[in-house]
């Protein structure tokens, strides 16, 4: 029983979630969707174009956050450094049958076991993602709209909007989420959790980076 | 921690976590070295994959979306159309799909100009520069007609009620000269400049508008007062109208300095399509 009592996991042993890269890429998305969802309101909302003005600027604020959007993401999946990024995006891919199960419950199925991410994280950063290349292409639509059929302006005015108004909920649940699990937002900040955390949240994944020590101890 | 305890912390915990595995009933009777041995023997990992199914759903979920993306550009027009008339006018202002305007303002702020301060002058080349006031334009020939607003870069308002004085009408009263080509609109705003030439802005459907949706032209919309071009995109609607110069050619106002077309057609044609002025309610 001595070995049970010493596996338990503990407060005190840290575990890196996100390294450095991912957590800069993490912010520097954070940091570009903010200034597009703040300068898309004036944009958007006539009483409140009327009360910020300046719409040459705003304007050109969005354009350019718009176009810097995919740098943070394209630069860590494409760059050396991205390793544990890539790894964590092959995660986000593959889902095991009880997260299939989650997802076709609606979220009222809880999978047995929670990997790194749990399958609604997984769904945000499939989202994000998404949004970024839709977002992206119908916001260039918008730009250079005189090569595209009025009837196709039309219909990335639409998609820009409607994906807008999503964007907006899902980032609003993200940062709830983010305020209601502090370990789990620090991670972001500082990279670690402890293993008591992981434990809880994430043991498939806790029980996998255990098992990483194994082969060197062996040798 | 020694390496033997240092697996064991792993297995129990794999225990934990995979439940799966464990519950096995053949795992059950497991001594702790006989677990010790299988889990080494194993490569990491299979015993998981081996007993769940791996799916991409993520791939999936990103290809369905941005397709979902794909299919609005083309058919989004349509679906905002029937979406549009579900929602009904009320709600439509606030939901993606409503009908409503995007205020456009080049300048810093909308310039506010009292309805007893605006003044509309008209010089250039013509026999009889005038100023008017609101009231002069009111006190002349009212037309009023239901038109969409159409934006170039897509989005539209449709049905909006506009009221003013056909700029016909005042150029007849000015009466331009014979070498006179073109006319130049300026802003309150200070920066927004348009442009027509004489024969678009004679069209039946171009009109100073001092009324729309039904009220005043609020700030916002350009009022108190605004230029209506119904045959063209709303970039040749300039707002807060202040001054018209008729001139002997066509000066690129401040859009079209900016690369948007100097003829404005909504068909994309060069020439007006609808003169019979369709929609009118006088």
């Amino acid at each position: 029983m001595t070995s049970v009592v010493a596996a338990r996991p503990r407060a005190t042993v840290r575990i890196v979630r996100f390294d450095t890269v991912q957590r800069a890429a993490h912010w520097a998305n954070a940091l570009l969707f903010g200034i597009l969802m703040a300068t898309a309101l004036p944009l958007y909302f006539g009483s409140i174009a009327a009360a910020v003005g300046r719409r040459a600027l705003v304007e050109d604020v969005h354009l350019w956050a718009g176009i810097a959007l995919p740098v943070p993401l394209l630069v860590t999946i494409l760059g050396p450094w991205g390793a544990q990024f890539r790894r964590d995006l092959r995660r986000i891919n593959v889902w095991t049958r009880d997260e299939l199960i989650w997802l076709k419950a609606l979220g009222r199925k809880a999978p047995k076991v929670v990997d790194k991410f749990n399958p609604g994280q997984k769904l945000n950063a499939i989202f994000i993602g998404a949004a970024i290349v839709v977002m992206l292409a119908t916001g260039a639509m918008l730009k250079w709209f005189r090569f595209f059929p009025v009837d196709w302006r039309t219909g990335a005015t639409f998609v820009h909007d409607v994906f807008a108004f999503a964007i907006f909920f899902v980032v609003a649940g993200h940062v709830l989420f983010a305020l209601a699990h502090p370990e789990s937002f620090r991670s972001m900040i500082r990279g670690w959790v402890t293993q008591a955390w992981a434990a809880r949240h994430a043991p498939g994944w806790l029980a996998e980076e255990q098992s990483k020590v194994e082969p060197d101890t062996e040798v | 921690m020694s390496h033997r305890q240092r697996l064991q912390n792993f297995n129990v915990l794999w225990a934990s976590a995979s439940q799966r595995n464990t519950r096995r009933s053949d795992a059950v009777g497991y001594s702790c070295s006989r677990r010790l041995a299988s889990m080494s023997a194993k490569p990491k990992g299979t015993s998981r994959q081996g007993a769940e199914q791996r799916v991409p759903v993520g791939r999936r979920v990103f290809l369905g979306l941005v397709g979902l993306g794909a299919v609005g550009i083309v058919f989004g027009a349509k679906v905002q159309n029937v979406l549009g008339n579900a929602a009904g006018s009320g709600l439509g202002g606030l939901l993606p799909f409503g009908d409503h305007f995007r205020i456009y303002s080049i300048a810093g702020t909308s310039p506010v100009i009292p309805r007893s301060e605006y003044r509309l002058e008209v010089t250039g080349l013509v026999d009889r520069p005038r100023t008017y006031t609101i009231d002069d334009l009111e006190a002349m020939p009212r037309t009023a007609f239901v038109k969409d607003f159409h934006c170039v870069t897509g989005w539209s308002v449709p049905l909006v009620h506009w009221e003013g004085v056909r700029l016909s009408e005042i150029l007849d009263d000015v009466g331009p000269h014979k070498g006179a080509v073109a006319l130049t609109f300026e802003s309150y705003d200070g920066t927004d400049t348009e442009s027509l030439t004489l024969d678009q802005a004679r069209l039946p459907d171009v009109i100073v508008a001092y009324r729309m949706l039904g009220a005043p032209v609020t700030t916002e919309h350009g009022g108190p007062v605004r230029l209506y071009v119904a045959p063209m995109f709303g970039y040749k609607s300039l707002k807060w109208l202040s001054a018209i110069r008729v001139l002997d050619q066509v000066v690129p106002g401040y859009w079209e300095q900016n690369g948007y077309p100097l003829n404005g057609w909504i068909d994309g044609s060069t020439g007006p399509t609808d003169p019979a002025l369709t929609g009118e309610v006088q």
